[in-house]
């Protein structure tokens, strides 16, 4: 394409997204290489069955059962895969607790590595420049935009996922949730909590 | 020298900007469909995800820094079937050998996407070399951060985090190396660890004095301080 400073093979291709994206998808179809079929099965498992509500979910069993909070923190692989998450893009598990002295947050500076069976797709801003530069330099500036403020003597520590390795972070349990049932709990959490730029919220608080 | 892709630290890009907890998985349906048709070809078995990560970072900077997330995904793949030869550059152009490819019975069915995806692509490895360091000792990254077997290559060791001095924090295990991997050298395997570095000794203003940032580094990454 003229307008498209590039020898690479794919300025052959329409320069719009959504019609490159339709050209190579027609080519392969053509040729066999990829089924239409499965293309909507996966769209389908990341649209609508694989997202926060499994991370939600541990999370708030976490706070519910101390032995499996334990379990989790100590070697999450084997408890994770016992509730059947488990696969593509989390392989390799680690659950980080937030406490009032530390509070966890994940980052992937060189692409968008992200806990797909816990958290499903990431967000857009997660794959944004601004969040890739700015979390591991100023997490604290980064926070406030999510209208998060931490007390003084809180440390934090972010993790950049720079392996095939995977962070969950389990976020604090709000005060006034002692008498919930776990289904109750699951609805405290965000996606966002997990991720670190957010907090679980608070029991009566307004939906996100 | 590092490529375009290694932007941590990295100054002038302005506020995050946060979405809607239930805003639309994909923004846009082309969203999607670039997801899966990336998905489904990695299903063709003819590179693995080191070579695709570094397919992306290769895409001249001019388009990274230019193209939405999926526009890389997109065009980074078109890149890939043709230098993998899957795809000729004629068949981007509409102009390639009609009917069935060779490769079309490894096409992934739909019936075999959830099993797929279920069993991922676990990246640990029995063997390799034996662990070198222990949790709490102190370490260094190498410096320049550049892959050390290809010109140019694919590597994790960001930018930020080279030549300085943190702790190791746990041992993950062995894992493939993605400096080999992603350039066909065979998958290395080496132990990995999560080290712990002060915000500190990573950046001349840091926001307070017990920050930490932890990155997953391989052993031939760090030496003994």
């Amino acid at each position: 394409m003229p307008h498209d400073h590039s020898d690479h093979p794919h300025a052959l291709l329409p320069p719009d997204p959504a019609l490159r994206v339709k050209a190579l998808e027609t080519i392969l179809t053509e040729k066999g290489l990829i089924d239409p079929a499965a293309l909507e099965e996966i769209i389908d498992t990341y649209q609508n069955r694989i997202g926060p509500q499994n991370g939600a979910r541990v999370v708030a069993k976490a706070w519910n059962d101390p032995d499996f909070k334990a379990a989790l923190l100590a070697d999450a692989g084997p408890v994770l895969a016992e509730l059947g998450y488990y696969g593509r893009q989390g392989e390799h598990m680690v659950v980080v607790e937030n406490t009032p002295v530390l509070h966890n947050m994940v980052v992937c500076t060189l692409c968008s590595c992200y806990p797909w069976p816990l958290l499903g797709i990431p967000p857009g801003w997660y794959k944004s420049d601004a969040y890739r530069a700015r979390a591991v330099r100023e997490p604290r500036k980064v926070l406030a935009e999510f209208g998060v403020t931490l007390p003084k003597e809180a440390a934090v520590r972010v993790w950049d996922s720079t392996a095939e390795v995977r962070y969950l972070v389990l976020p604090m349990r709000p005060e006034g949730a002692e008498d919930l049932s776990e289904a109750e709990l699951a609805a405290l959490v965000t996606r966002d909590s997990m991720i670190g730029t957010g907090l679980a919220k608070v029991p009566g608080e307004a939906p996100a | 020298m590092t490529r375009v892709h290694d932007m941590g630290g990295r100054f002038g890009d302005g506020p995050v900007q946060p979405e809607a907890e239930d805003a639309p998985v994909f923004a846009e349906d082309w969203h999607a469909r670039a997801l899966a048709v990336t998905l489904a070809c990695g299903a063709l078995g003819q590179w693995n995800i080191d070579t695709s990560r570094h397919a992306r970072e290769k895409l001249p900077p001019k388009d990274y820094t230019r193209f939405s997330y999926y526009e890389k995904w997109i065009s980074a793949l078109a890149d890939l079937l043709v230098e993998k030869g899957v795809l000729t550059r004629d068949d981007l152009q509409g102009k390639g050998a009609a009917g069935l490819h060779a490769l079309a019975e490894r096409a992934l069915k739909a019936e075999n996407v959830a099993g797929a995806l279920a069993k991922g692509g676990p990246a640990d490895r029995v063997g390799g070399s034996a662990p070198r360091f222990s949790p709490g000792q102190a370490v260094r990254t190498r410096i320049p951060a550049d892959n050390s077997l290809v010109d140019g290559g694919h590597t994790r060791l960001p930018q930020y985090a080279a030549g300085v001095p943190g702790y190791i924090l746990r041992l993950h295990g062995t894992h493939v190396l993605p400096d080999s991997n992603a350039h066909g050298l065979g998958e290395a395997p080496e132990p990995l660890y999560a080290v712990r570095f002060f915000s500190r000794a990573l950046w001349a203003h840091p926001e307070h004095p017990d920050d930490e940032v932890v990155l997953d580094l391989w052993q031939s990454y760090l030496e003994p301080l």
